[in-house]
């Protein structure tokens, strides 16, 4: 547990900033009805609500359709290379924390050649955003499954159904010790705004995982959540310090019981109502987040908004704690101290 | 009654220590050359040790050792074969015979020679016993026994007690080289503090080799080493890779930019990122990454914030960040690289040096991706090339791989230290805010290099990144020319780098009959060998190449200025291969060897004097 949290370093902007602030000159190439568009307009509502300046924003990308976000998108920023994205994060936010540093990154890009650097990242607790857009395929190389399609989903590269387990993002980012993760949807650019908005704020790696789809190759991912008549009764919208209740007029609620969360219909049983959950993010046991990012429909709705974001020392706050320490406790304050310290000797 | 031994002054003198591979044989080596150090003898050390931390007991593969070279003269190298071995178990002794002069003093645990040992060593009879050893001076001491009899009454448990017998060989070793033993013992202490009982037994088993050693009637003559001929100054001891972390660390002070390393441990170079860790008070930035693509990664995301970002590493692991170095490539961003090289391919040999990554350096990534490759020398000028890859570095924004080599890495030698106020000014081309001239990749007009535009700052915000951009405008494109045009000022950038590079100087005189070229860690064996050819009335002479892309302006020159060229490498031909490219009007010679060792001296001027004998 940390002793103390520092707040963020990121300077204020002086002046009132609009989307206009980030609108990149660039044309984007992104498939007409792709999700990413829903992303990039969220985001461009969101920044100038954070209210940083808007020099102190940084974009660091990988590869892949959603990494060409930084183009897009008028910041400072690092397209990068296949997989890497949150490590050449790691380097910008470690060497400047007074930078708001943002990550876009794919579900093949964050997770099967960057997994390595993703988890890392997330247990160091290094102060990014990780922007996860999960479409559940490899666009960019034209249909290739990913870590998180379904299993048996057929792709150019499964053309018999996949036979691999899918990861869910969720479930990795707690299993490596993740402080902060939420999920949104790409059809709901208001949630997606909120959200952004809170990672920013968060102290520590924030991961929002993006549900969308590619309208060239995973058309149908998630069609369940966004079908009218099962929406309301597959999407729970978590609020921190608010009863878990979803359906049409609220009239549903997750209890846990039996050790495994349940849903049930209001009303029904007045004692069953007195245990409906009230949802605590900020909850250092990531016990019960866990049991929510992985809750999924038919059984449970799957659940939205920010799920977890536990206030733990960011890597860079106690890198800078170590080295005032250090200084503190030795002479060596420049290199003519260091050459000169030790065993020397003199020839005159 | 101690005997009256005959001192003998020499100019200088090669000791090596072995044993087990956990019988401290490099901390002995070291505070013997620490002692010799202060003292103000002149010095080289190579430690030379087996990849495991334990290996298998008594074994020749398991033997560690570690070499040093002491004298009044300048010291080049850690001499090819010693004066006097130290040899604690029969498997040192065999493993390291042929490496001791003749009438060479060779120091053993006679203890260790028992029937089992000198079955896992080999040796079908103890050659303690029979003629293998007529041709030197054998001092069969008990070390063991003594070790065991100076510490009992510390009531040790006899495993604790033994872990001592390093230092009795290290007293019986600084007796015969009429060592101070008290600064010695300041060593022990400082090494050791806070370990009071460490410290005690220490001292008293190395004062009980002395002893033994004063009373030896097996020595009769003792060495005496005179104070070294050094310029003024102030001097330490220092290896290859301490050497490498202060230069950045004295370029990040000096240039104003915060230093970021991004590394991952690997031998031989880890050591950079140990001592970087140690010295955190100077505020660098120390990033141990999860794997060696993240090292690298990390640093360049560092670089684009403005800092001086370092990635170090070893041959394998610089496989690793070949496509990340290409990203600092196109996305033209400061990056210095060291790789401090083993032998290879793969994890090949990995306590051993070798020079077989430089055409790696040179070529090893996808697209056509130049960038700049220097070398140190030796351990102590590590410190000035990481200070000047970091300077063309920042100054030229591109990446700069910086090759050193296990030999230099591990080694040390005497190190003269710098004033850091003479050393050259860093002013990289850093964008001033709000500048409405400013492009990504506007260059300026002399060095191409394109300005360095730190996030943060008002009216920059631009993108860099691993697609191909348009000249000046930076935007994604793949318009053929424009690819065509960046590939080709990538490249002519890196080449301009030449008029900022000293030229190349040549050890003896301009012109003659054979010009030896040499790069990297050989710098100490071909200098002595070429020196002592040159007293021999040859007309040789030695350049030692540090820059290598570009090559410095008169290389042309002087390789037209003699007669025959030969090369000479610690790897296949490599450096060869490189000048066959660059200058292939010369007909050149070379010399390799691929075995994991240096060269001996003795080797070159067998070599040099054959060719020069050939029509």
């Amino acid at each position: 547990m940390s002793e103390k949290i520092i707040p963020k370093r990121v300077p204020n902007s002086e002046v009132d900033l609009t989307k206009e602030d980030f609108k990149s000159d660039q044309i984007i190439k992104w498939c007409p009805g792709c999700g990413n568009t829903a992303v990039l307009k969220a985001v461009e509502d969101a920044f100038p609500e954070i209210g940083y300046k808007k020099e102190n924003f940084l974009f660091v990308s990988g590869i892949g359709c959603s990494s060409r976000f930084p183009y897009y998108i008028n910041t400072y920023g690092i397209h990068g290379i296949h997989g890497r994205a949150a490590a050449i994060a790691s380097g910008v936010k470690i060497a400047n924390p007074s930078l708001s540093v943002w990550v876009a990154t794919g579900d093949g890009d964050a997770m099967a050649i960057g997994g390595n650097h993703f988890i890392h990242t997330i247990r160091r607790n290094i102060d990014i955003n990780i922007l996860l857009f999960n479409n559940q395929v490899y666009a960019l190389t034209k249909g290739q499954y990913s870590p998180t399609t379904p299993k048996s989903g057929v792709t150019r590269t499964s053309p018999h159904g996949t036979i691999e387990h899918p990861f869910n993002p969720a479930g990795l980012v707690m299993g490596a010790m993740g402080t902060f993760f939420a999920r949104v949807i790409d059809n709901d650019v208001k949630m997606m705004k909120e959200v952004i908005k809170e990672s920013a704020y968060h102290d520590g790696t924030a991961v929002v995982e993006i549900l969308q789809r590619c309208v060239i190759y995973s058309d149908d991912a998630f069609d369940i959540l966004r079908d009218k008549n099962y929406k309301e009764d597959y999407r729970v919208y978590l609020k921190h310090g608010e009863p878990m209740l979803f359906g049409k007029d609220n009239s549903k609620g997750i209890i846990f019981e039996d050790n495994k969360l349940k849903q049930i219909n209001v009303g029904e049983d007045k004692e069953a109502d007195k245990k409906i959950l009230i949802h605590d993010q900020y909850n250092p046991d990531p016990g019960i987040h866990r049991m929510l990012g992985y809750m999924h429909p038919p059984e449970m709705p799957r659940a939205f908004g920010v799920i977890r974001a536990a206030r733990f020392d960011t890597y860079e706050h106690l890198i800078d704690k170590q080295i005032n320490n250090v200084r503190e406790s030795t002479n060596v304050r420049n290199m003519d101290d260091l050459l000169n310290s030790g065993d020397t000797f003199e020839i005159s | 009654m101690s005997k009256n031994n005959k001192v003998t002054e020499k100019d200088s003198a090669v000791i090596k220590f072995a044993g087990d591979s956990g019988d401290g044989m490099q901390l002995t080596g070291t505070l013997f050359s620490e002692t010799a150090a202060m003292f103000g003898n002149d010095l080289a050390t190579f430690p030379d040790f087996p990849a495991e931390i334990r290996a298998p007991h008594n074994t020749v593969f398991g033997v560690s050792g570690f070499q040093a070279q002491i004298g009044q003269k300048k010291i080049n190298s850690s001499g090819d074969f010693c004066d006097v071995l130290v040899a604690m178990n029969p498997a040192s002794l065999k493993a390291n015979l042929k490496w001791v002069k003749k009438n060479g003093t060779i120091i053993v645990d006679a203890d260790a020679f028992d029937k089992k040992a000198l079955e896992k060593s080999g040796y079908d009879e103890n050659p303690l016993e029979n003629n293998t050893l007529k041709e030197y001076k054998v001092v069969k001491a008990p070390i063991t026994t003594i070790t065991k009899e100076s510490l009992s009454d510390l009531e040790l448990p006899q495993k604790v007690a033994l872990r001592s017998k390093n230092m009795v060989a290290l007293g019986i070793a600084g007796y015969l080289f009429n060592q101070d033993i008290n600064s010695t013992y300041r060593f022990i202490e400082k090494k050791f503090k806070g370990k009071d009982q460490v410290i005690e037994s220490n001292k008293k088993a190395l004062a009980a080799g002395y002893e033994f050693a004063k009373y030896s009637e097996e020595i009769d003559t003792t060495y005496f080493i005179p104070k070294a001929e050094l310029s003024k100054g102030k001097y330490r001891n220092v290896t290859g890779n301490a050497a490498t972390a202060w230069g950045f660390i004295a370029a990040a002070e000096r240039s104003g930019h915060k230093l970021f390393l991004g590394s991952y441990p690997i031998t031989p170079a880890t050591e950079i990122l140990i001592e970087m860790a140690l010295q955190k008070s100077l505020g660098g930035r120390v990033f141990q990454a999860e794997d060696e693509i993240a090292g690298v990664c990390s640093a360049i995301g560092a670089s684009y914030t403005g800092s001086l970002a370092v990635t170090t590493t070893s041959g394998p692991g610089f496989s690793l960040k070949s496509e990340a170095i290409g990203l600092a490539v196109i996305t033209e961003l400061p990056l210095v690289i060291v790789n401090v090289q083993r032998g290879g391919p793969s994890t090949g040999l990995p306590t051993k040096s070798e020079q077989s990554d430089l055409l790696q350096a040179l070529y090893g990534r996808n697209g056509e991706c130049p960038l700049i490759v220097i070398s140190a020398s030796t351990p102590a000028n590590c410190f000035n090339y990481a200070y000047e890859a970091a300077k063309l570095s920042m100054e030229h924004m591109t990446p700069v791989v910086l090759l050193t080599e296990g030999y230099l890495g591990f080694g040390s030698e005497l190190f003269r230290i710098p004033d850091t106020g003479n050393l050259p000014d860093i002013n990289p081309p850093v964008a001033e805010p709000n500048d409405p001239e400013y492009k990504p990749y506007a260059r300026d007009k002399v060095t191409l290099a394109r300005k360095w535009a730190l996030p943060g700052t008002e009216g920059l915000r631009h993108r860099v990144g691993g697609l191909e951009k348009f000249n000046i405008g930076g935007q994604p494109t793949t318009d053929p020319l424009n690819h065509e045009l960046m590939t080709k000022l990538r490249e002519d950038k890196v080449n301009r780098v030449v008029d900022y590079i000293p030229e190349q100087s040549v050890n003896g005189e301009e012109t003659g009959d054979l010009l030896v070229v040499g790069w990297g860690s050989t710098y100490g064996a071909i200098n002595e060998a070429v020196t002592e050819m040159q007293k021999e009335g040859k007309k040789v002479s030695h350049a030692h190449f540090h820059h290598i892309k570009p090559l410095p302006k008169n290389t042309k020159e002087i390789l037209g200025n003699f007669k025959k060229i030969i090369v000479c490498e610690i790897n296949a031909g490599q450096m060869v291969k490189y000048l066959k490219i660059e200058h292939p009007e010369f007909k050149y010679h070379q010399y390799n060897k691929i075995q994991g060792l240096p060269f001996t001296v003795q080797e070159l001027t067998e070599t040099f004097n054959k060719i020069l004998e050939e029509k």
